[in-house]
């Protein structure tokens, strides 16, 4: 606490070196990126964290036994359509799934949910119509592949998921006898908690935006294969928000509408910032199992979606 | 981290966040439309922040929480320390809406014509006033036909072009400045504009027929012909 006090004096002791320090353009690229995304995520990750502790604190167990159907395997499709209803990008779905599969949701539906809100919502699709208006068919192929990978992901952790891969940390306080109590504590933990590992994310993705230059990117679109793998990286590593992503997929024009679907696919799904997120809530075993095996089934059915279509 | 400096980091990032979103601050990252959000986002911060505090202070009647009442007894997550660098970045650095750098790293934004292709005749005036983009798109998707015979008016940073000459750029936001793309116009015409990058301009002028591909995508990137051209201050709103 006194560390922290002493920390905050020096900070605004020291404003303007601090400030004259960002000068070089590069640095100076680096921080609007970085601040940019954070202050994009932020009201996302507040809402989602809202609306995780509402779940957590005052929805009832018997709430979702009844919504949901009782076998996993029918569990998962409607968790995944479930999804539409959320219209929110990819940094508050990570706590709200937490908070579920702490009220018994099963892990297969709270996973399938986790992957198919961010990419099928209302306003995501709106702006995937509204940047590729040349190919009103993007729309539907992206609803639609989202769709796939999440039930898919869903049905694979029934079959092959262990429970013991997710940790959730004990928290004592959600049982707090006083629901308000309740309520804060866990608005607080979500915060600091995701919202740290989102500082990671947004550290990590703001180097990749000044690192990797973009002619070198160019030079890959000539190659179908390539191509696919080199947006489907990409998408991983910008971790650009599900609702803008489109416009970036619009704008790489060089690369074919294949793989600009599988840039929009996976996007959502994986990427640095929801690793790190992922790491966080649910723990590292589980983070680094789901994130690969997630990415591979995005860019195979991307990828089939697209040479169906094209 | 125990949670009164949880608190603390909650109410220094929310202020942050509050404060940029109440000034123009906000507009350097991301679209007027969020502004609302982030100013509830913001006050929710702050809300938890000080009922944090408030239940720190005040235990519990019967105090069978399950804790010590102190809030050291559990793990809590230090990697939420991490939130004060967005905070620092935005109350101490508040870096600058992206530039020249940011649009010489990526290609021009006008790759695909707009679905509707028939374009309005332009508003009155003399100069008209056009923002990049329409000029471009103008220029570009519709050969100029709207264009021609009128003075136009254009506003944007300078920024090196690949040949080294100047070129007027702007950049475009979807939703943040990490997905900032540039939309280019190149600068033809007798009257050369030797301001140093970053520089805001308004040029006023005539459409030029001339197409030069962006060597980073090979997207098209149309001239424009400068009669004359003065600095001018960066408007409220930077992005297109």
């Amino acid at each position: 606490m006194e560390a922290l006090a002493i920390l905050l004096v020096l900070l605004v002791a020291f404003r303007t070196p601090l400030a004259g320090l960002v000068s070089d353009p590069r640095l100076q690229t680096w921080t609007t990126v970085f601040v940019s995304v954070l202050v994009q995520a932020v009201p996302f990750l507040v809402f989602g964290v809202v609306l995780s502790a509402v779940i957590a604190v005052f929805v009832p167990r018997s709430f979702w036994a009844k919504a949901l159907p009782r076998h996993p395997a029918l569990a998962v499709p409607a968790a995944s359509l479930a999804g539409v209803v959320l219209p929110g990008c990819e940094c508050g779905s990570v706590p709200i799934a937490g908070s579920l599969i702490r009220r018994g949701v099963t892990p297969a539906a709270a996973l399938a949910f986790l992957l198919a809100a961010p990419a099928i919502n209302p306003i995501v699709l709106t702006a995937t119509a509204v940047a590729f208006p040349g190919n009103p068919e993007m729309v539907a192929a992206r609803a639609g592949a989202s769709l796939v990978v999440a039930m898919t992901m869903g049905w694979l952790w029934l079959r092959l998921g262990k429970s013991e891969w997710i940790r959730l940390p004990r928290r004592p306080d959600l049982d707090d006898a006083s629901r308000a109590r309740a309520f804060w504590a866990a608005c607080r933990h979500d915060v600091m908690h995701a919202g740290g590992f989102l500082v990671v994310g947004a550290a990590a993705a703001a180097t990749i935006n000044v690192v990797v230059p973009e002619p070198w990117l160019q030079g890959l679109a000539a190659s179908p294969v390539l191509s696919v793998l080199a947006l489907a990286t990409l998408a991983v590593l910008l971790s650009i928000c599900s609702e803008a992503d489109a416009f970036v997929a619009a704008s790489l024009s060089q690369f074919s509408l294949t793989s600009r679907l599988v840039f929009l696919v996976v996007g959502p799904m994986v990427d640095l910032k929801l690793i790190s997120m992922q790491t966080g809530v649910f723990g590292r075993r589980f983070a680094f199992r789901f994130a690969p095996v997630t990415f591979v089934t995005a860019v195979v059915v991307g990828t089939g979606v697209g040479v169906v279509l094209w | 981290m125990n949670r009164q400096a949880q608190a603390v980091v909650m109410m220094f990032f929310g202020g942050a966040i509050l404060k940029a979103s109440l000034t123009d601050v906000y507009l350097r990252y991301v679209k007027e439309g969020l502004r609302p959000f982030l100013i509830v986002a913001g006050a929710l911060l702050l809300a938890a922040a000080v009922m944090t505090l408030y239940h720190e202070f005040r235990p519990p009647r019967d105090g069978a929480a399950g804790d010590d009442g102190h809030g050291h007894a559990h793990h809590e997550p230090r990697v939420g320390w991490l939130l004060i660098l967005p905070a620092v970045g935005l109350l101490l650095i508040a870096p600058p809406a992206l530039g020249s750098y940011a649009a010489g790293q990526a290609g021009t934004v006008l790759a695909a014509a707009p679905a509707d292709s028939e374009f309005a005749p332009l508003p009155p005036g003399d100069p008209v006033p056009l923002s990049l983009m329409d000029y471009a798109s103008r220029a570009v998707f519709d050969e100029g036909r709207s264009l021609t015979g009128r003075t136009l008016r254009l506003t944007g940073f300078v920024t090196a072009g690949p040949d080294g000459r100047p070129m007027l750029a702007r950049m475009v936001l979807a939703c943040c400045a990490a997905d900032g793309r540039p939309i280019k116009v190149g600068l033809a015409g007798g009257v050369s504009v030797d301001a140093p990058v970053d520089t805001w301009v308004q040029v006023v002028g005539t459409y030029s027929s001339r197409v030069e591909k962006d060597p980073v995508n090979k997207a098209d990137v149309p001239y424009f012909e400068v009669t004359s051209w003065q600095k001018t201050t960066a408007p409220r709103q930077t992005y297109e």
